[in-house]
């Protein structure tokens, strides 16, 4: 018994939230008082594979195949899955990640194994195996038993935090049995926006809304979501009429995030945007309505109009980097 | 072409979340149901893939007959005929293994399916189906277009986008960008009464998870306002008292 961590890389590192996942692992196999294995599949260089003992990866299983140098979900899949059952690993973690929402599935109906996606606590284990899950959207959330003998777990980003826990991790190549009939597709461009904070990554977001009257007003929006590091996104109406893209809308039927800081200019509040959003930490309302639905759920808030409010607030977070 | 479209029913996106039963069921009194909009998103696009005699479109829904009115809410949208499977749905694995029995012997070339459901927002089914029929999976793309039996794809990753390509049969799941959802006309409305809709029984699976109990996010505190000519008293409770930055 023991637990397996799929770490995904992404050309040749890890992220904050492998990390993450890496530390929820490790969690969980001190909670079932066992060793916790990691996997990286493509090219990552041993220095950074060496990494993950840093947060408690013990040994890591490297796998370099040709075929695997981009991301295949089924053959990613069944070598996962391959690896648990080498590793005797009845519990296999990942990020909730874009790839990890397709490759847990998969994992899961091979290991006939319970998945908990979008886990945002360590499981509890009195008796019952169970994991406390994101539901309606944010609405709510589902404690989940898993009941089968292995179990697979998705974290969502930024729920659990990264935890060091110095570990000296043992590098060994691991040898993938690939069937041609896993690798159906294949990827022809990937496209990578190097420069911007990935949404469902970030720890500081800046979102605006139909407030902002049009596209052509967001240089103050952006502006200050690069002097805060934050990622930034928008309401579904903004979507909707192509000011923003949709990768960039928050709610109900665009993404679920939960950074540490959620600033909503603009923005009503529609319970539909809420579910999208409720689980950030700090939530800061800008809105000229004062009867906003949004304030009634906001941490902080100024009553004012966006115009106006937004560039003293660039002015103000200037003066406090100095 | 012939689409398999898997559609859920989802309370209304308005509906007020609540509990019944020491917080173990869920509330349905008083909940409107609707097709999940993914899967809306899912069902236009099949539409318009097979629209003017280019093949078919059945949506498939595994659920109780209290289901039905969302099943023909699909039909009026424009899909060809439906299936349901006779269960209540216990959790994605038991609903990814009954629309896996149903296709395995059907010959469709494309099952598609919403990028999660608004309830559980699990992702799970479309690439739990893959694995069941040991045929490709695509999670959360952006664009499906074809071009004779390959078809190409956009899927969506942290930060961008990547493009790739899948030949003979395949499951994705659809997010917005995939296309317009499809409103119901009145022609629709009227022809979906009679179109095929068909129950068959479910197959036993074994239970690998259930949900236990449901819990609603704790309350936050009254909210700080905060003079609009006072940004920096802003910045100053985000540093100090929040410190988030």
């Amino acid at each position: 018994m023991s637990v397996l961590v799929y770490v995904e890389q992404a050309e040749g590192k890890f992220k904050k939230s492998v990390f993450e996942a890496v530390s929820y692992a490790k969690a969980i196999a001190d909670q079932q008082s066992t060793n916790l294995t990691a996997i990286s599949i493509g090219d990552v260089a041993e220095s950074e594979l060496k990494e993950l003992g840093k947060y408690g990866a013990s040994k890591v299983l490297n796998v370099s195949a040709d075929q695997l140098k981009t991301f295949v979900n089924q053959a990613y899949a069944s070598v996962i899955a391959a690896a648990a059952e080498k590793e005797g690993a009845d519990i296999v973690v990942l990020s909730n990640s874009f790839s990890g929402k397709g490759l847990a599935p998969r994992i899961a109906v091979k290991l006939k194994a319970g998945l908990a996606d979008g886990a945002v606590e360590l499981p509890s284990t009195d008796g019952k195996f169970t994991v406390k899950k994101t539901a309606f959207s944010g609405k709510a959330f589902a404690i989940t038993e898993l009941t089968s003998a292995n179990k697979v777990i998705a974290l969502n980003p930024n729920a659990f935090g990264v935890k060091e826990s110095a570990t000296d991790a043992v590098i060994e190549n691991f040898a993938a049995d690939i069937k041609q009939s896993d690798l159906g597709t294949v990827i022809k461009d990937i496209v990578r926006a190097t420069d911007k904070v990935s949404l469902p990554d970030a720890e500081l977001v800046v979102s605006a809304g139909r407030g902002l009257k049009g596209p052509e007003n967001w240089g103050m929006i952006e502006e200050l979501a690069d002097l805060l590091g934050a990622a930034t996104a928008c309401s579904k109406p903004v979507s909707d009429a192509d000011w923003r893209p949709h990768s960039e809308h928050v709610g109900q039927t665009g993404i679920a995030i939960s950074p540490n800081l959620y600033i909503a200019i603009g923005i009503s509040g529609a319970i539909q945007h809420l579910a999208g959003v409720s689980s950030s930490k700090v939530i800061v309302v800008i809105n000229k309505d004062p009867e906003a639905p949004f304030f009634k759920v906001a941490d902080y808030g100024i009553v004012g109009d966006a115009f106006e409010v937004v560039p003293k607030l660039i002015e103000a977070l200037k003066a406090h980097k100095g | 072409m012939k689409i398999l479209v898997c559609i859920s029913n989802v309370p209304d996106t308005t509906t007020k979340i609540t509990f019944t039963n020491d917080n173990t069921e869920f509330n349905t009194s008083g909940v409107q149901y609707i097709v999940n909009p993914y899967d809306e998103i899912a069902l236009s696009r099949a539409i318009e893939l097979t629209e003017g005699g280019k093949g078919t479109v059945t949506v498939i829904n595994v659920g109780e007959a209290a289901n039905d009115p969302t099943i023909r809410k699909a039909l009026a949208i424009g899909a060809d005929d439906a299936v349901r499977v006779n269960a209540a749905p216990r959790d994605a694995y038991f609903v990814a293994k009954q629309i896996a029995e149903y296709a395995k012997d059907k010959d469709f070339n494309v099952i598609l399916t919403g990028r999660e459901s608004i309830d559980y927002n699990g992702n799970q089914v479309a690439a739990m189906v893959g694995e069941f029929l040991d045929i490709p999976s695509v999670s959360i793309i952006k664009k499906l277009t074809f071009e004779g039996d390959t078809a190409t794809i956009e899927r969506e990753i942290e930060g961008g986008k990547e493009v790739l390509t899948v030949s003979g049969k395949f499951v994705a799941s659809c997010a917005e960008g995939v296309a317009e959802p499809k409103i119901p006309n009145m022609r629709g409305i009227m022809s979906a009464r009679t179109k095929p809709l068909t129950v068959v029984d479910a197959v036993t699976i074994e239970e690998v998870s259930k949900v236990t109990k449901y819990e609603t996010p704790a309350p936050r505190g009254t909210v700080k306002l905060i003079p609009a000519d006072q940004t920096e008293q802003l910045i100053n409770l985000l540093h100090s008292e929040a410190k988030v930055i």
